[in-house]
């Protein structure tokens, strides 16, 4: 504990400074507005020569593409219900087995039933194209970057950035250049979901064992058939796996151009019914995509030889699948499920059976029943949002200076309030800075700091200086100078303000996520039937295209912050849980029997030995929470809250791109520099452990 | 007839290994340039190598863990092409060949197996026997008609059309002999093939590889760390320490004759009775009134080990014969304890039962 206190003295003094200095100098408030460089107005202006210029070419790729679209739109909608149905089940049992099928079956038949077959026809072609894309754009780029060491080290943080930019942030340029219409959604999908491709074409050939590969070589194969009798094969389930994850993403994009481009697809659909405020139809809808996210899910994972049987256990590909079908017999089967659908809606045509309306009671008694558990909870619900908001939530936005009323908190802050709650701060902080590290004393202190004046009410410069020093603590010299560059490309770019209430959104909710993940975490980790609960709620959660989540969060509780905050939470929670579960588990057995043998009871186990092994893992987890997090901000601005998140929605509408864009790359900055302290702090504290 | 020969072998991992080679002046005292290297962070993984393989010979390449063996050998197939140096097939410098020829001999002249197996996971036994054959574009039905030819020569037969993953590690194995052999190539590389199985396995596929070896009479070489599995292959052993070669000999002059301790050391755990011949301590038959029926017959080219075993407790001599069968002397056990008591004179000198079965774990 021989640290030198005196950076540290420094630091909690700067920021004392800085917030007395408040009242006193106006700069130090506010970043003064004719310091801010009109950032947006050129990236605009810059967007827009270049859009003048390429108009034409981008115009001509954009009929290109609707071409095979529309005539794979015709050929499904075209397609008797059954038909697909059928053939549809028969594939995703070929490929994952019968809980896939089932899954699939229901979906298709929910969605033939509840009559939005021809909304997810459209939405299915959409997708398909998206894929097919973005499988072989990623796959090009993979093997370029493969080969040639330069691309390689552009390419890497160029994916870091695309996948960190909030999904709405690819619209605008796309929007520019492609104009609205069906089309945009389709590149924007094909262009978020290419990295994931890239990157698993990258890895799926690095890790090419290199005894096959010299195999390969010894039996005189010429480069071409190197490449692909050699590598790409075994490459293979690597590359499989990226092809579901391009699915994946490429799915929730084609969701989230919807609400813009939308056209009579699925996505349009949902949000219609939201905007209505239908809440009975938007949740038969969001069932809708849900579902269908997960029936590929599962089906791309099969392909990618991860079958139901075989999924949590043996070698990553090596399921040997044993109810497949051969390809001969898997051709009659599709011909006899093609025939059987085809009698089957015949007949139905003939009886004149329709399945579609035979849900439309549903949604009104919803709607009922959600009017009946509003009105008779309001209590509680109102008082549960009232409290988070006014304990929790407000302290972090505004700061307890202004939350703390008579009204909200039942005293006011009066000078001897004041002087209390900072004389107990800086006791709390010389206790930890004396007990355990400087680090943790000033971080209580820091913590103090800004609850009192908020997020937003922290002066600039304060924040600056301390997330800099924090950068540089945990990472050095490259991992601040990331940080103060990108704060100062936010200041500069005229998004401070905007970029505090995003922060403090995150933060608020980032905090929740990890409170309750660990939390559930560690039951995870302690009983294994938790455990399995845990993984299906996860995977459920994970798959589900992001802005599903508002739709039940928005039946409770309106639009506003705290909707969006719940949305968030239900989406960015996943990681948390995840990871504590793992990193808890991982702990080597020897030192719990030794802690045991110590005679630890199981909480000390859990708090002394447990935890600290695993907090590596942990922060990484909190690193994904925050970068999912930040995705489901701009989501999340379409309940009403405030922020960048809002400034790209805005960007989008009001048709300034400048802005918009700016917007989402200073939201993509702030992920940036969580992501860069997290995963040194991580690295730090497994060296710490000695566990690399 | 020399088939393979390589002369001032270096390959040297690092920044910019190639310009200490770029004047002659490198052969004059190797040692100081490998030191040089390594002061500059260069790693000479193979430094001044230099041997020569007889045709139908087993050459065996041998040393501790990171001495080069792998780098040697792969350099030999250019998997990695050496720094300087130069390699000789049939007279023919390899290392000037062309793309396109190196493609071509390594269709038609080099076999290799590897210590993972390098098997293709997405292709059955048949198939990744038949690989080396279909990259020359030879017929399916040929191809796997031959293919199904080595399956059996390996004594796979009846798992053509599984996939590697379901073959136990032994058996993986014998599909990279296979696929070795599939084009019936002069040269056969080994790169520790059987290092990743378990002794039993290893023993079984060492068999194995002598039989195939008297059939075909390859002109193999031979990577192993594993003195025991040396002795017993090889009709020559070079041992490698740090990138060079220490010494080159038949196993028993490397056994008996360590050329320094690093050898001495690592041969300790041979015993002698292993690479010492009936042929070797050969004393003139008895006198003509002698039955030497009355005692176990013993060919010449018999180790002392077996020689002990057929004498069992009840005999103290055997009748040594030649390939025809006539008896050309006797051993006696006499004279063969006499021999296994000399390692007491050798630089390592330790005392050494006979049979003691430990393995130099590199
Ligand atoms: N690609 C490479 N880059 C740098 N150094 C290498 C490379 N390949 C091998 N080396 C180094 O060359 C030396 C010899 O390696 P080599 O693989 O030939 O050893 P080996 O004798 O085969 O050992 P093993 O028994 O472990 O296979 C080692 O020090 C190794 O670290
Ligand atoms: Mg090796």
């Amino acid at each position: 504990m021989a640290e030198n206190p005196a950076p540290f003295l420094l630091l909690g003094a700067a920021v004392i400074l800085a917030i007395l200095a408040r009242s006193l100098v106006p700069w130090m408030a506010a970043y003064p507005a004719d310091w801010v460089m009109p950032l947006s107005h050129w990236t605009g202006a810059a967007m827009a020569a270049f859009v003048d210029v390429s108009k034409p070419f981008f115009r001509v790729v954009s009929l290109v593409l609707t071409w095979p679209l529309d005539l794979l739109q015709q050929l499904l909608t075209w397609v008797p219900a059954p038909v697909f149905i059928l053939l549809s089940a028969l594939i995703a049992w070929q490929a994952a087995g019968w809980r896939s099928l089932m899954l699939t079956l229901f979906t298709l038949l929910y969605i033939w039933v509840a009559g939005y077959w021809t909304q997810s026809m459209n939405t299915l072609s959409l997708v398909s194209i998206a894929i097919l894309l973005a499988a072989v754009i990623g796959f090009g780029f993979g093997v370029w970057a493969y080969r040639n060491f330069t691309v390689r080290s552009i390419l890497d943080p160029v994916l870091d950035l695309m996948q960190t930019i909030p999904t709405f942030a690819y619209l605008i340029p796309i929007l520019l250049l492609f104009g609205f219409g069906p089309v945009v959604g389709l590149i924007a999908s094909a262009v978020f979901a290419a990295p994931p491709m890239v990157r698993n074409t990258l890895l799926g050939l690095q890790r090419v064992p290199s005894d096959i590969r010299e195999a390969g070589l010894i039996c005189g194969c010429a480069p071409g058939q190197q490449f692909w009798w050699v590598d790409v094969p075994s490459a293979m389930p690597q590359l499989k796996l990226g092809i579901n994850q391009t699915t994946m993403a490429a799915f929730a994009m084609i969701i989230i151009s919807a609400i813009i481009g939308g056209f009579n697809d699925i996505g349009w659909e949902v949000l219609s019914n939201i905007r209505r405020a239908n809440f009975g139809d938007s949740i038969l809808s969001g069932l809708v995509i849900a579902l269908l996210a997960m029936s590929l899910d599962r089906i791309t994972l099969g392909l990618a030889g991860q079958s139901d049987a075989a999924q949590g256990g043996g070698p990553q590909g090596g399921a040997v699948q044993a109810h497949r079908l051969s390809r001969r017999d898997f051709l009659f089967a599709a011909i006899g499920a093609v025939m059987l659908g085809a009698i089957c809606s015949l007949l139905m045509t003939r009886l004149s059976i329709t399945p579609q309306g035979r849900l439309m009671g549903l949604s009104e008694s919803i709607n009922a029943g959600l009017a009946y558990v509003t009105s008779t909870y309001a209590v509680f619900l109102n008082g549960l949002k009232a409290s988070l908001l006014y304990f929790a939530i407000l302290p972090v936005k505004i700061g307890l200076e202004r939350v703390v009323t008579p009204f909200s908190w039942g005293f006011a802050l009066t000078p001897p309030v004041i002087a209390a709650y900072w004389t107990l701060l800086a006791a709390a902080a010389l206790a930890a800075a004396r007990y355990r590290s400087m680090t943790a004393g000033t971080a209580i202190f820091v913590i103090g700091c800004f609850l009192y004046v908020g997020t937003t009410g922290m002066p600039w410069l304060a924040v600056v200086i301390l997330v800099t020093a924090c950068a540089y603590r945990c990472g050095g010299w490259p991992v601040a100078i990331f940080a103060l560059v990108s704060q100062v490309f936010i200041l500069l770019a005229g998004q401070w303000q905007q970029a505090m209430i995003s922060v403090y959104l995150c933060a608020s909710a980032v905090t929740l996520s990890i409170v309750i993940g660990v939390a559930l975490g560690i039951w995870g980790a302690a009983s294994d039937g938790a455990s399995a609960v845990l993984r299906q709620v996860n995977d459920t959660l994970q798959t589900i295209p992001q802005f599903v989540f508002l739709i039940p969060v928005l039946m409770f509780f309106g639009v506003g912050d705290f909707t969006g905050l719940l949305a968030i939470i239900l989406y960015a929670v996943v990681p948390a849980i995840r990871y504590t579960e793992h990193g808890l588990r991982q702990v080597p057995a020897a030192q719990i029997e030794a802690a045991t043998a110590m005679g630890c009871t199981r909480s000390q186990i859990l708090w002394q030995v447990k935890l600290p092994n695993a907090f590596p893992e942990i922060l990484l987890g909190i690193n994904q929470t925050i970068l999912f997090a930040m995705g489901m901000l701009v989501i999340a601005s379409l309940v009403g809250t405030d922020g960048l998140g809002q400034q790209i929605y805005i960007g989008l509408g009001k048709n300034d791109p400048g802005m918009g864009v700016i917007a989402g790359l200073s939201l993509a900055l702030i992920g940036m520099i969580a992501d860069r302290i997290l995963r040194a702090a991580a690295a730090n504290r497994k060296t710490a452990l000695g566990i690399v | 007839m020399i088939k393979l020969a390589c002369r001032n072998l270096w390959k040297v991992y690092g920044r910019r290994p190639g310009v200490y080679f770029d004047t002659a002046g490198y052969r004059i005292d190797p040692p100081a340039l490998a030191r040089r290297l390594r002061d500059e962070r260069h790693i000479p993984a193979a430094a001044d190598v230099s041997f020569e393989v007889e045709e139908g010979e087993i050459f065996i390449i041998m040393g501790l863990s990171g001495s080069g063996k792998s780098t040697v050998i792969r350099c030999l197939s250019r998997l990695i092409d050496a720094t300087a140096g130069e390699i000789l097939l049939d007279g023919q410098d390899l290392l000037a060949a062309s793309p396109k020829e190196l493609i071509q001999i390594r269709r038609h002249r080099i076999g290799m197996v590897f210590q993972n197996f390098g098997l293709l996971p997405h292709l059955t036994v048949r198939e990744n026997v038949a690989f080396p054959l279909k990259t020359q574009g030879v017929a399916l039905a040929k191809r796997h008609a031959r293919a199904d030819e080595m399956i059996r020569l390996v004594g796979l037969d009846g798992r053509e059309d599984a996939y590697p993953r379901q073959l136990s590690g032994g058996q993986q194995q014998r599909v990279g002999i296979a696929r070795s052999l599939a084009v019936q190539p002069e040269l056969w590389f080994l790169d520790e093939p059987f290092s990743a199985l378990d002794p039993l396995i290893r023993r079984q596929l060492q068999d194995e590889f002598l039989r195939l070896q008297r059939q075909l009479r390859k002109t193999v070489v031979f990577v192993t760390h594993d003195v025991l599995e040396a002795v017993r292959l090889a009709h020559r052993i070079a041992i490698m320490k740090d990138g060079f070669i220490v010494q080159v000999g038949t196993p028993q002059e490397i056994v008996l004759n360590p050329a320094d301790d690093y050898v001495a050391q690592f041969v300790a755990d041979v015993p002698i009775a292993r690479v010492q011949y009936a042929a070797d301590i050969l004393e003139p038959l008895p006198s003509p009134g002698d039955h030497p029926n009355a005692r176990p017959v013993v060919a010449a080219s018999a180790n002392l080990e077996q020689v002990m075993e057929s004498l069992g407790n009840d005999f103290s001599a055997a009748t040594v014969a030649d390939t025809d069968g006539r008896p050309v002397g006797i051993v006696t056990l006499n004279r063969i304890l006499q021999i296994l008591g000399r390692r007491g004179g050798t630089p390592s000198g330790r005392g050494q039962l006979p049979g003691g079965h430990m393995k130099v774990v590199s």
